[in-house]
C-alpha cells in the first residue's frame, strides 16, 4: 500500500474520464486516472491512438473525433495508470486497485467514477452458445484488431450501435447476412411525441437516417418488427429463427451479434452504497446524484454513461462539468461563463435522447424471458423458470435469489443478470422494480488474488 | 483449432507479430491485440467450460463485464482474456469449470 494522493482520481478513460481530466488539469488540480484497459479511449474510442488510418476511415467520423480528446488528454499532464483494475472505492476517497499483480491504494480528495456503459443483457434461448456475442463486442474487435466475421453473420436487436456496426462492416467489405430488427411498431408511436424535440438534435437524427438508408441501398436483408428470437445450435450457433408478421423465418449463421442498447455500468456506484433509482425510460438503475454528478455528501462524483446513457459527446461535457464542480469544492475559482457554455452543449447533445429511448426501448419479451429454459445468470446457470419458482417460494428480490440458487454469485458478480433478475421478479410479483431492488454489490468488485496483497 | 475461426484479421501488413500457444497449439497473431481477440481469430470457439453445467462458453462482451472469456494465462487461472494484451511466448489454456486452488499455485514452489 502506498500513500499516494491526488486532488482528483478518475476511474475510466472513456470520453467522460478523459475530458474531466483535461478540465481538471486546466484548473491545475493534480489528477490520476486509472483504467483497466491497456490503452485509453474506453469502449467508444477503443484503440483510438493506434488504429491505422484505413480502420479509422471504416469506423467513421464519430470515432475519429476521439483522436483530439485523446491527444488533449496526453498533453494535459495527467498521470495515467493503465492496466489498473479498481476493486474498491471507499467513501473517504481511497481507491484500491491491482496493477501488475500488486494491490495498491491511492487517496483522491475527490473521485470521479466514469466506468461507462455495458451491453444490455439480451436473454433469449441460445444466447449462451459460443458464437453469440454482443454487437458492442464485435465492434470492439473491429476497433482493437481490425477483425471481421468470417462466416455468415446475423445482427439482431435494435438501437443505433447495431445499425452502425452493420454500416462499418459494409465499409470494411464484410458481408452481413441479415439485420433482424426487434423495434416494435408501438415504439414508433411512442417515440413520435419526442420527434419534435429530436429535430433540435437534427444532426444526430440525420446521421441515423443516413445509416439506415445506406444499409438498404447495399441490399442488406432487413427484417423489421421481428419477435420470438431463438438462437439455434447445439454447442455452437447454427442459425437464428424468429417470427415476422406471423411467419417463421430461419437464417443460418455461425455468428449472431445481439444488441438492444447499452445501460450504465453501475457496479462501482452500487458498491459504494449510493442510492439508485429505476429509470422507466432507460429501463435500468441510475445512481442518485446532484446536478454535477456528486453522490450525496461524499467526495465521489459520477459522469458519463455510468450516470445515465447520454452518448460520447454529452459524456465528455458531463465530465468537464463534474471537474468544474470538484474545482469549486477544492476552493478553486472557476469560470461561470464556461459552465454555462458547457450546459448549453450538454443540452444540444442530448436533445435526441428521449426520442431514442422511446424508439429503441427493448420489448418486454427481449428483457423478461417467458421461456422458462432461458439462462439468465450465465455464471451460475440459473434460468428464468427457476427464478420465477423462487418467487413462488417467497423470494422477494435479487439478493434472496442468491440463497435460493446462487443466482448472481458467479464471477461477473451479477453484472450481466442483475437487470433481468430485477425485472423477472417484479413481473412475477406484480411489483415495481424499485420495490424489488437490486443485488447488494460489495467490494472487491473485481476478482483479486490473495497474492496481489503480499508483494 | 476447434474449427473455422469466427473472425479474421485482413492482411494489412501489421508490423509486429507474436506467437502464443493455446492448449499446446501455437499460433501467430498481430502484436497489441487482446488474448481474447487472438484466440477468436485463431479458431478457438470454446474458451472455457461453464462452472455448473460444463458446457462450452466463449466471449460475449469483450469489455471486461461478462466474465465469459476466462482462460488460464501463464499458469494463472480465471483471467479475463479480453483485458490482457498478447505477449510473445504466452501460454494459454482452456479453463475447465471453476478455477481451482491447485491451478493457482502451479509453477510456484512452496
Amino acid at each position: 500500500m502506498s500513500n499516494a494522493e491526488a486532488d482528483l482520481v478518475i476511474i475510466g478513460s472513456g470520453p467522460a474520464g478523459m475530458a474531466a481530466a483535461c478540465e481538471a488539469r486546466a484548473l491545475d488540480m493534480s489528477v490520476v486516472l486509472l483504467d483497466e484497459q491497456a490503452d485509453i479511449g474506453g469502449q467508444i474510442y477503443r484503440n483510438i491512438e493506434s488504429a491505422p488510418t484505413d480502420r479509422v476511415d471504416i469506423l467513421g467520423k464519430d470515432y475519429e473525433a476521439g483522436r483530439r480528446l485523446a491527444s488533449d488528454f496526453r498533453n494535459s499532464g495527467v498521470r495515467h495508470l493503465c492496466g489498473a483494475v479498481v476493486w474498491n472505492v471507499a467513501l473517504d476517497g481511497s481507491v484500491d486497485y491491482v496493477e501488475n499483480g500488486r494491490s495498491q491504494q491511492i487517496v483522491g480528495r475527490n473521485v470521479l467514477l466514469a466506468s461507462g456503459a455495458m451491453e444490455r443483457p439480451f436473454p433469449i434461448a441460445g444466447w449462451t452458445l459460443a458464437g453469440v456475442m454482443g454487437a458492442g463486442a464485435a465492434q470492439i474487435l473491429l476497433k482493437g484488431s481490425g477483425a471481421l466475421p468470417n462466416g455468415p453473420v446475423v445482427l439482431a436487436g435494435c438501437g443505433p450501435l447495431l445499425y452502425l456496426l452493420a454500416w462499418q462492416y459494409l465499409r470494411a467489405g464484410a458481408r452481413v447476412e441479415a439485420l433482424v430488427d426487434t423495434t416494435a411498431m408501438s415504439a414508433y408511436v411512442h417515440a413520435a411525441p419526442y420527434g419534435v424535440a429530436a429535430l433540435r438534435g437534427w444532426r444526430d437524427l440525420a446521421k441515423g437516417l443516413k445509416l439506415l438508408s445506406a444499409l438498404k441501398r447495399h441490399g442488406v436483408p432487413f427484417f423489421s418488427r421481428s419477435s420470438e428470437l431463438v438462437i439455434e445450435g447445439d454447442k455452437q450457433v447454427e442459425g437464428l429463427s424468429f417470427k415476422r408478421r406471423g411467419r417463421s423465418v430461419r437464417i443460418p449463421a455461425s455468428l449472431v451479434l445481439l444488441h438492444q442498447g447499452v445501460v450504465p455500468n453501475t457496479q462501482l456506484t452500487w458498491s459504494t452504497g449510493a442510492a439508485h433509482h429505476w429509470d422507466a425510460h432507460q429501463l435500468c438503475w441510475l445512481p442518485e446524484t446532484d446536478a454535477w454528478g456528486r453522490l450525496g455528501e461524499t467526495p465521489l462524483y459520477v459522469a458519463g454513461d455510468s450516470r445515465a446513457i447520454v452518448g460520447a459527446q454529452a459524456s465528455a461535457v458531463q465530465g468537464r462539468l463534474a471537474a468544474l464542480a470538484i474545482g469549486e469544492r477544492l476552493g478553486i475559482k472557476t469560470d461561470a461563463a464556461r459552465r454555462e457554455a458547457l450546459l448549453r452543449q450538454f443540452k444540444r447533445y442530448t436533445h435526441i435522447r428521449p426520442f431514442l429511448n422511446a424508439l429503441y426501448r427493448p420489448t418486454d419479451e427481449n428483457r423478461i424471458p417467458q421461456d422458462p429454459g432461458v439462462v439468465v445468470c450465465r455464471c451460475e446457470e440459473v434460468t428464468a423458470g427457476q427464478i420465477r419458482r423462487y418467487v413462488e417460494l417467497g423470494c422477494l428480490g435479487p439478493n434472496q435469489t442468491k440463497a435460493f440458487g446462487r443466482c448472481g454469485m458467479g464471477l461477473c458478480q451479477g453484472r450481466f443478470c442483475g437487470l433481468t433478475v430485477t425485472e423477472i421478479i417484479a413481473q412475477a410479483r406484480g411489483a415495481a422494480p424499485e420495490e424489488v431492488g437490486y443485488y447488494r454489490i460489495r467490494p472487491p468488485i473485481k476478482p483479486v488474488m490473495l497474492g496481489d496483497f503480499v508483494h | 483449432m476447434d474449427t473455422e475461426a469466427l473472425f479474421s484479421i485482413p492482411q494489412t501488413g501489421e508490423p509486429e507479430a507474436v506467437t502464443v500457444t493455446f492448449d499446446g497449439s501455437a499460433f501467430t497473431v498481430p502484436a497489441g491485440i487482446s488474448v481474447a481477440a487472438a484466440l477468436l481469430v485463431s479458431g478457438v470457439r470454446e474458451f472455457r467450460s461453464s462452472a455448473v453445467g460444463g458446457v462450452p462458453r466463449a466471449p460475449y462482451c469483450m469489455m471486461g463485464v461478462c466474465f465469459e472469456c476466462l482462460v488460464e494465462i501463464d499458469g494463472v487461472p480465471a483471467r479475463q482474456s479480453c483485458l490482457v494484451p498478447v505477449k510473445d511466448g504466452m501460454v494459454v489454456r482452456r479453463q475447465i469449470g471453476a478455477a481451482h486452488l491447485d491451478d493457482a499455485s502451479s509453477g510456484e514452489e512452496p
